[in-house]
């Protein structure tokens, strides 16, 4: 086996100096009942040319990743510039585990500062953490942690314009988790979050209201209102953004007043892998940061006056506080994290801008193109970002029809919206060019 | 100036400032063809920002340099040994990094129509049924994210299951040695959580288990092998002894790598377990993630896994959301993809003769390094042990060493360093896992490191207690830290 090192000659020093003549001799403690049924039944081993060989065929069946995709929805086709992939495939990054020993380990550490930073400043928060899983968990832990700050209140206001996705997870995260009430707030008709519906909702029960921004239909909620209403009743803002992207060229969570702010990183340097790993951004105030769930990293000295990183803020954490901790994570998406740090790094400070720029406007051109036959309209009147709900009565045939012409013409929203059921969400980034967009006009003609 | 200038260091030792001081106005590393647009003409006004202040402007050369400096200051598994009990630090197979770029999985939409995706559902499909075939559990989930997701999902299946068999109960069994997400998961799903203390070879034992049993149990957590290393003999008459109460049996699988070929979970006893792609199959840890934490279960359990399932449906696999008893989605899409990717090239590559070979070799190389090290150092329990050996800093306190200074010699030495206080029930605990993927010469330099140190300790002990010296930097002030935390860069930091 080519990545074991022992010789026969080796194991028989081993098993000499262990004192033992052969390695079953290791297990007798295990009960014989157990050993004699233990066996794995799976194929023989196989050469690198023949794994590589099988995991060739099987990409190759996905028929999708070589076509035109304007589907989002949680997940964003973008460009990734090559540096990124490069610093990902180090290996004194990838193969290094939490940074226990800070000593060595100040790459990842210095990384993750960086990290912090740019998340802080893209959401306009003053702290973040080292990162979560994804979007969808990090909202839920932004759920549990207002829940948390807001101990006596039972209720959470979750907009029926987030992420279903997202919203399915809060509620397998609250379930038995203790007394968490969810209420869903309704779109309105120009879909937004209906302010008129969250307003009466609103009462000193509520913890927390939880919006997208945007919103699951790439819309741009009305982050100001809602945070006057939510915070005038004592609720935190809890924003969700699943296009990290948008954030370059809207105000951010924070200049609303947002109490926390959460988004999925993958937009952010990260390939779509067929969802995942991706990463959380999970953000707060710093008067909150004893209640975050998650590693954080932070500026100290050595004994020669020397700037470094630690980890800190530890007991907060399971490790530590075992079942009083803020939440039960141990590591987060450290890699994924340092793929967003180089990507932002890259990207810069001019380049985030222009490519949320470029994504808008585009998606604009796309949604314009799309209803100018008059066959497709855009049944929301609010602004959007880079995606946007299309409504026509031949929306389930005419998506099929786009798909067997090699194009993945968006996501039906059928199966999460029946009011939307003629609906699909179609997205555009700065990878859509002319010659894709035509192919996708022609598609759903 | 730069920090490193400034600091007069040169050599090989560079340092590197945050990349925000290396910001100059007007510089950049990325361009996009055409733009030029004014996003007015699509969104009010008053909904934009500015660039953001304090953003990185660095070219390309910088961002590189930069990162590349960094990951020079990193020692990762492909730098050396890294004996991190618990962890299972082994060989991250570098096909498995290329075969996970390859575009057919990297660059597919999780939301792309299941006919157009049957590679990626092929490949989740079989991989579920190797960890079945590796557990010996029924059905199996590959949707957490890591294990302690895996853990919330099979405790919150737990509690699902309790709910339908009449109430949730109210406490959790979980033996001392546990990690501490165990009762962080359990805490997160309504529970309460009641210690069992293991007897005195560091074992729990039936009837203690028998004894804390009562109707209000929904589950005992256990590890096994557990944290100490040692495997749990009575496992199954634990098992039967929170079965008779109408308990279930979560089994944690953080130390799988100890079992295969050696003895199944589902055999023990165990209802749930979580399997850690990142520890048994060879997945890179990533400076801490992203794992991946599939969930296996008994038939009885597998109404409750995650939303959604995969079915086959004639020739074609589909996903499917008719799971009306499920406890639900626990993130977005399906799983760490890609990192399910690299775990089934590595089962690919090892076939169950070489998954049952890795056991073998992870369990002598941690007896070898057990046996080598235990005149030297306090062995916590004695005897064989399975794929980690714990020992502790018992002794060197007439010196005044202490685990923490041995850790840190360690570095200087090349090596990282083991996992250190924990097990919590071993105190100054150093607990040492070799894995499969060491040779003997590499094996036999980190015990000759250990008992150079030893020594050291009793004659030489400041140089112990002051080390790393040989490190980038060295230790770190971890209390002034979390006194006055600084958690970011500000704009308008000067450089």
């Amino acid at each position: 086996m080519r990545f074991l090192p022992h010789t026969d000659a080796d194991i028989r020093s081993l098993l000499r100096a262990v004192g033992v003549a052969e390695v079953a001799d290791l297990f007798t403690e295990i009960p014989a009942e157990l050993r004699a049924r233990a066996a794995v039944r799976l194929p023989p081993g196989a050469s690198e040319p023949e794994v590589r060989g099988r995991l060739e065929r099987l990409a190759g069946r996905n028929a999708a990743a070589a076509q035109p995709c304007f589907a989002g929805a949680g997940a964003y086709p973008h460009f990734v510039p090559a540096v990124v992939d490069q610093i990902l495939q180090r290996a004194e990054f990838y193969s290094a585990y939490t940074p226990y020993q800070p000593e060595v380990s100040q790459g990842t550490l210095q990384a993750i500062f960086e990290f912090q930073s740019l998340v802080a400043m893209l959401l306009g928060m003053e702290v973040a953490n080292a990162s979560m899983y994804d979007g969808a968990s990090a909202m839920a832990e932004a759920v549990l942690m207002a829940w948390r700050i807001n101990a006596k209140r039972p209720r959470v206001l979750l907009s029926r314009a987030l992420h279903p996705q997202y919203r399915e997870v809060v509620r397998t995260y609250t379930t038995g988790a203790g007394a968490i009430e969810l209420v869903e707030i309704p779109v309105a008709a120009d879909g937004r979050t209906d302010a008129e519906r969250l307003a009466a909702q609103l009462t000193d029960q509520v913890a927390a209201v939880v919006v997208g921004h945007p919103n699951f239909f790439g819309i741009v909620e009305d982050l100001e209102h809602i945070g006057t209403l939510a915070h005038a009743r004592g609720a935190l803002l809890v924003t969700a953004t699943s296009e990290p992207i948008a954030l370059g060229l809207l105000k951010p969570p924070g200049s609303y007043g947002a109490d926390i702010a959460v988004a999925e990183g993958q937009s952010l340097g990260i390939p779509m892998s067929y969802g995942g790993p991706g990463v959380g951004l999970f953000a707060t105030r710093t008067s909150y940061v004893r209640m975050m769930p998650g590693r954080l990293v932070g500026e100290a000295v050595d004994g020669a006056g020397r700037r470094g990183y630690v980890l800190t803020l530890a007991t907060r954490e399971q490790h530590i506080r075992r079942e009083k901790a803020t939440s039960n994570i141990c590591t987060n998406h450290g890699l994924m994290a340092l793929a967003v740090t180089v990507y932002l790094s890259t990207v810069g400070k001019a380049g985030l801008r222009e490519l949320a720029v470029a994504n808008t406007a585009n998606a604009h051109r796309v949604a314009g193109r799309l209803t100018a036959s008059g066959r497709w309209c855009l049944p929301f009147s609010a602004p959007f970002f880079n995606e946007f709900v299309l409504h026509g009565t031949h929306a389930a045939a005419a998506w099929e029809t786009a798909r067997s012409r090699g194009v993945l013409a968006g996501v039906p929203l059928r199966r999460w919206y029946p009011e939307l059921a003629d609906g699909l969400l179609v997205c555009a980034t700065e990878t859509h060019d002319a010659a894709a967009v035509d192919r996708l006009v022609e598609a759903l003609e | 100036m730069t920090g490193r200038r400034a600091n007069k260091q040169a050599g090989l030792l560079l340092d590197e400032p945050v990349i925000f001081e290396r910001s100059r106005p007007g510089r950049r590393g990325f361009a996009l063809p055409g733009g030029g647009e004014d996003p007015a003409a699509f969104l009010p006004a008053d909904l934009l920002r500015e660039p953001i202040d304090g953003f990185p402007e660095v070219s390309e050369p910088e961002v590189l340099r930069h990162f590349i400096r960094l990951s020079q200051w990193n020692l990762g598994t492909a730098t050396t040994f890294y004996p991190l009990g618990s962890c299972t630090m082994k060989y991250n197979p570098v096909v498995n990094e290329a075969v996970a770029r390859l575009n057919g999985f990297a660059g597919l939409h999780p939301l792309a129509p299941d006919e157009d995706a049957q590679g990626a559902l092929q490949l989740i499909w079989e991989l579920e049924q190797m960890l079945a075939e590796i557990s010996g559990m029924d059905a199996v989930s590959l949707q957490p994210a890591a294990g302690a997701q895996g853990e919330l999902t099979g405790m919150k299946m737990i509690r699902a299951y309790h709910v339908e068999h009449g109430r949730a109960r109210s406490k959790v069994l979980i033996p001392a040695s546990a990690h501490g997400t165990n009762p962080a998961s359990a805490a997160l799903c309504g529970y309460s959580t009641v210690q069992v203390e293991g007897n005195r070879i560091g074992l729990t034992e039936a009837a203690a288990v028998q004894r804390a049993m009562d109707d209000d149990v929904a589950a005992l957590m256990i590890t096994n092998p557990n944290t100490l290393g040692l495997f749990e003999r009575e496992i199954m008459q634990v098992a039967d002894a929170v079965h008779a109460r109408g308990g279930l049996v979560y089994l944690d699988g953080a130390n799988l790598n100890a079992l295969m070929g050696v003895a199944k979970p589902a055999h023990m006893g165990a209802d749930v377990l979580q399997f850690n792609l990142h520890k048994t199959f060879s997945t890179p840890h990533g400076g801490g993630g992203p794992g991946a934490g599939p969930v296996g279960v008994r038939e009885s359990l597998a109404a409750y896994l995650p939303t959604p399932r995969l079915v086959r449906a004639g020739e074609q696999l589909r996903w499917s959301d008719d799971c009306p008893r499920s406890i639900g989605r626990v993130r977005s899409f399906y799983g760490n993809f890609g990192m399910l990717v690299r775990a089934f090239a590595y089962i690919l590559a090892l076939g169950g003769d070489g998954l049952m070979q890795a056991t073998a070799m992870a369990v002598l190389s941690a007896n070898y390094i057990r046996r080598r090290l235990e005149g030297a150092y306090h062995l916590a329990y004695p005897g064989v042990c399975m794929h980690e050996c714990v020992f502790s800093d018992k002794g060197f306190d007439t010196v005044g060493v202490k685990t923490l200074d041995i850790a840190k010699r360690l570095l200087d030495h090349g090596f990282y360093a083991p996992t250190i206080y924990f097990p919590l029930v071993v105190p100054g605990a150093i607990m040492i896992e070799p894995t499969e993927t060491e040779s003997k010469e590499t094996l036999d330099e980190f015990i000759e490191a250990m008992l150079d140190i030893a020594q050291e300790a009793r004659e030489t002990p400041d140089v112990v207690r002051n080390a790393p010296t040989q490190t980038p930097v060295g230790r770190l002030d971890e209390a002034r830290a979390a006194r006055h935390p600084v958690l970011r860069w500000m704009p308008g930091t000067k450089s």
